[in-house]
């Protein structure tokens, strides 16, 4: 009975978006003030609704009802109970109502928190985003519905994927979706300033500030994911261009490149139409990740169903909501934008550059993922992009941004001059050659030109932010604005992720290497002794667990205890990699396959950096939210991050 | 022409030629690292190419794996059911790798016809089975028309 209730209250759910959906815009079209009026308690019930139906999905996961499909196929009695609770998402249909539930979520935050937005604003956003919320809880209801029950009741369930049950993935999807969905609060807007015909700078203020939040969202979901796969996937690779996290990488540049637009929007009142073009593509870019990742057109290691009425249902839903978007768009865009006149050398100059690249990289990005899904679609030829296609595009991309961002934070608008940007910011050029040179003749084992520049890009990022930040408030009698000083290390989190970016990439020793019990190998000062293998039994698997023994320059380091493991309600053997991990560097040892006599193949690896990777993506996410605070007593400012 | 406008021509000019030499550079980058599909059948008739990497796809021939005693070096066969590919690679198979699983490998084809692959792939699903094998496995057994097509027995 209670999986029911669920199953009703998605279907009330999508009454509650019907009507979110109709009656403000009917409203705004009749002049009708309590139509209008509806919006907000629509948007409350539907979330209401959501999340009562997605709680019912959890307990009938916790308390192992495997009458319900979706829960026998994705839980057992022995799964620990957080992974019973992860579960949840674990699959295509939860993870499809935490889409919806999160959905409704931004929904209802964007009714209760409206901001300085005139009401019919608000009314026409929550109303685009009801659309948005039809189409998905129809394609739940229609083609995925997880509480659909089984005849025979199984007495256990199938479980897990083993390689889900980990606390990293736990959170990864519900952080991605976050992020995701949250592009649907700027899409909206997008909408709804084209269907008003009025763009004030104000209102870019607002967008900004979900946008941001979304971002930083999608920020810490995409480097979850990321780290998931470093320890998880078993083998210590950290980005794969694999098209499932490509897609997440899509809307994550556009967004970043809004972020920005927006800014100029709301400081200048200039870029509108750009900034709307930005926030359709976005959300498109949301979507179509959604439907790479859902449809199963994918050969990648999320996509575990494939049903092609899901692929076709999200493809329509895709189109038909860009198409109608690019109309509107073209029809109207004419009618918000302002064109305001500025200087080559500007800080408009930079962010409009920087937006150009970042559409230029999402381009090539985009191209190498679904070229080869169109080849395939249409029988021409099946084939594959491989990594060196992204990293060989993305490097000379990556180079002007990089170098661009460091000017953009002492331009000034409108008007700038080069030798004054020069004169100004030879400090943080001098500190970054100096680190650039210095650092891998005294750090690292060898001499690389590629290691020198992804040096000097992010010390240069990182100078020319502090130096900002110091000349904002020369004697240091204002504390910084919290603005400025998110905005700041939003930007440092980026050099970050940049620097862990080269040195993992170019310093990285990886050994596949044969050893019997009480045989070393060695990488750099590093001494691997491997002690052998032993059978553990846990909860819900086997364990063949090794122990390696780790000397550094001869004296014990660490030891280390790679798993094989065997979980009971499945055959497949899963990868635990044993990592000691140092923010200078990780030590990664990962068991291969049992050989002849007691030999096992084992995987070693040394990652210089690749800690900051991550790290930096947390500091790019904190700095962006910090960025929005404003201390009640200061005067509003023009000045935006740059 | 005034100089205003010289100026701005300079500037078109310039944006031009760096946008036509970013996607010259893409396309050269995007061609040379497109890496098609190739079923064992196809492999074996010469269709595929000798100079430069491309992925086969197969299952994995019962009783063929042979891992060296000394060494990671391991070989096995890989079929379309039709027709076997002997795969030589070194380093360490992934977790589902097993006899009778649909893999693809990424690599070239030595002068004796082995496949020397840099990369082996199975996917993370025990049922799971690469479409471009499924798909490969469905045509090989469509040529045969003389025979009785078999189901692909994937099973673990």
């Amino acid at each position: 009975m209670i999986p029911e209730i669920g199953h009703f209250f998605v279907i009330v759910g999508l009454a509650f978006a019907i009507v979110l959906a109709v009656a403000p815009m009917v409203g705004i079209h009749k002049n009708n003030s309590a139509l209008i009026a509806l919006a907000k308690p629509a948007a409350i019930g539907q979330f209401i609704f959501f999340l009562i139906s997605f709680l019912i999905l959890v307990y009938s996961f916790t308390v192992n009802d495997f009458s319900v499909k979706y829960v026998a196929a994705n839980s057992n009695t022995q799964l620990p109970m957080i992974y019973k609770v992860s579960a949840t998402w674990g699959a295509h249909e939860g993870s499809l109502l935490l889409w919806a539930l999160i959905l409704a979520g931004w929904t209802f935050a964007v009714a209760l928190f409206n901001g300085k937005l005139p009401e019919d604003m608000i009314a026409r956003i929550l109303a685009v985003l009801g659309v948005v919320s039809i189409g998905f809880t129809l394609f739940i209801l229609i083609t995925s519905n997880p509480f659909e029950r089984l005849t025979n009741v199984p007495v256990e369930g199938r479980s897990l994927n083993p390689l889900l049950q980990d606390i990293g993935l736990a959170i990864h999807p519900p952080m991605l979706y976050m992020g995701y969905v949250g592009l649907a609060v700027a899409f909206a807007f997008a909408i709804a300033v084209l269907l008003k015909g009025e763009f004030q700078m104000a209102w870019a203020r607002w967008a900004k500030i979900w946008t941001v939040v979304a971002w930083a969202f999608l920020t810490l979901g995409i480097a979850l994911g990321s780290w998931w796969a470093y320890y998880e996937l078993g083998w210590g690779g950290w980005w794969f261009w694999d098209p499932v996290e490509n897609a997440s990488l899509l809307p994550w540049i556009i967004a970043t490149a809004l972020i920005h637009t927006l800014s100029i929007s709301a400081s200048r009142g200039t870029f509108q139409s750009w900034t709307l073009l930005l926030a359709i593509l976005a959300f498109a870019l949301s979507l179509l990740g959604t439907f790479l990742v859902r449809s199963g057109v994918l050969t990648s290691v999320h996509a575990f169903t494939s049903d092609p009425a899901r692929g076709v249902f999200i493809l329509i839903f895709l189109v038909v909501i860009v198409g109608v978007s690019l109309l509107l768009y073209s029809a109207r865009s004419h009618l918000v934008t302002k064109s305001k006149p500025f200087k080559l050398a500007s800080k408009e100059t930079i962010l409009l550059s920087n937006n150009v690249i970042l559409v230029a990289m999402m381009a090539t990005v985009l191209l190498g993922t679904i070229y080869p899904l169109i080849l395939d679609a249409l029988g021409l030829a099946k084939l594959s992009v491989g990594a060196p296609y992204f990293n060989t595009v993305m490097l000379p991309l990556t180079v002007p941004l990089a170098l661009l961002m460091g000017f953009g934070f002492a331009s000034r608008w409108i008007e700038d001059k080069p030798q004054r940007l020069l004169q100004k910011l030879w400090l943080p050029a001098v500190a970054a050659l100096l680190v650039a040179f210095i650092a891998p003749l005294l750090l690292l084992p060898e001499f690389s030109g590629l290691a020198v520049l992804g040096l000097l890009m992010s010390a240069w990022i990182a100078f020319s932010a502090l130096h900002w930040l110091v000349q904002k408030n020369p004697h240091g009698q204002i504390k910084p604005s919290m603005q400025t000083a998110g905005s700041v290390l939003a930007h440092i989190g980026f050099a970050v992720t940049l620097t862990g970016i080269t040195i993992t990439s170019i310093y990285s020793i990886e050994k596949d290497v044969r050893l019997e019990p009480g045989q070393k190998y060695a990488i750099n000062q590093y001494e691997f002794e491997f002690k052998g293998v032993v059978q553990k039994e846990k909860d819900n698997y086997l364990a063949s667990q090794g122990t390696v023994i780790v000397y550094e320059n001869g004296a014990e380091l660490t030891r280390l205890y790679p798993e094989k493991r065997t979980y009971l309600s499945q055959t497949m053997p899963m990868t635990e990699a044993g990592i000691d991990a140092k923010l200078s560097r990780d030590l990664f040892v990962a068991l291969g396959e049992k050989l002849n006599g007691d030999a096992w193949a084992v995987r070693l690896q040394y990652k210089p950096f690749v800690r900051w990777i991550w790290l930096g993506s947390i500091l790019m996410a904190v700095g962006g939210v910090l960025a929005l605070i404003r201390r009640k007593t200061a005067a509003p400012r023009a000045e935006a991050t740059a | 022409m005034s100089p205003l406008r010289k100026k701005r021509m300079y500037l078109v000019m310039l944006l031009l030629t760096a946008v036509s030499v970013a996607t010259f550079l893409i396309i050269q980058a995007f061609n040379q690292n497109m890496m098609f599909f190739y079923s064992t059948t196809e492999v074996k008739s010469g269709a595929a190419p000798t100079d430069r990497d491309f992925r086969i796809g197969g299952l994995v021939v019962n009783g063929t794996v042979k891992r060296a005693d000394d060494s990671l070096l391991v070989s096995f066969d890989l079929t379309d059911s039709q027709t076997p590919v002997t795969v030589q690679y070194t380093g360490i198979l992934p977790d589902l790798f097993r006899e009778g699983q649909g893999i693809i490998a990424k690599g070239q084809l030595n002068g004796n016809g082995v496949f020397v692959a840099e990369e082996v792939l199975a996917k993370h699903d025990e049922n799971y089975m690469p479409p471009e094998v499924a798909d490969s496995i469905q045509k090989a057994q469509m040529a045969q028309t003389e025979m009785p097509a078999m189901p692909a027995n994937h099973k673990n």
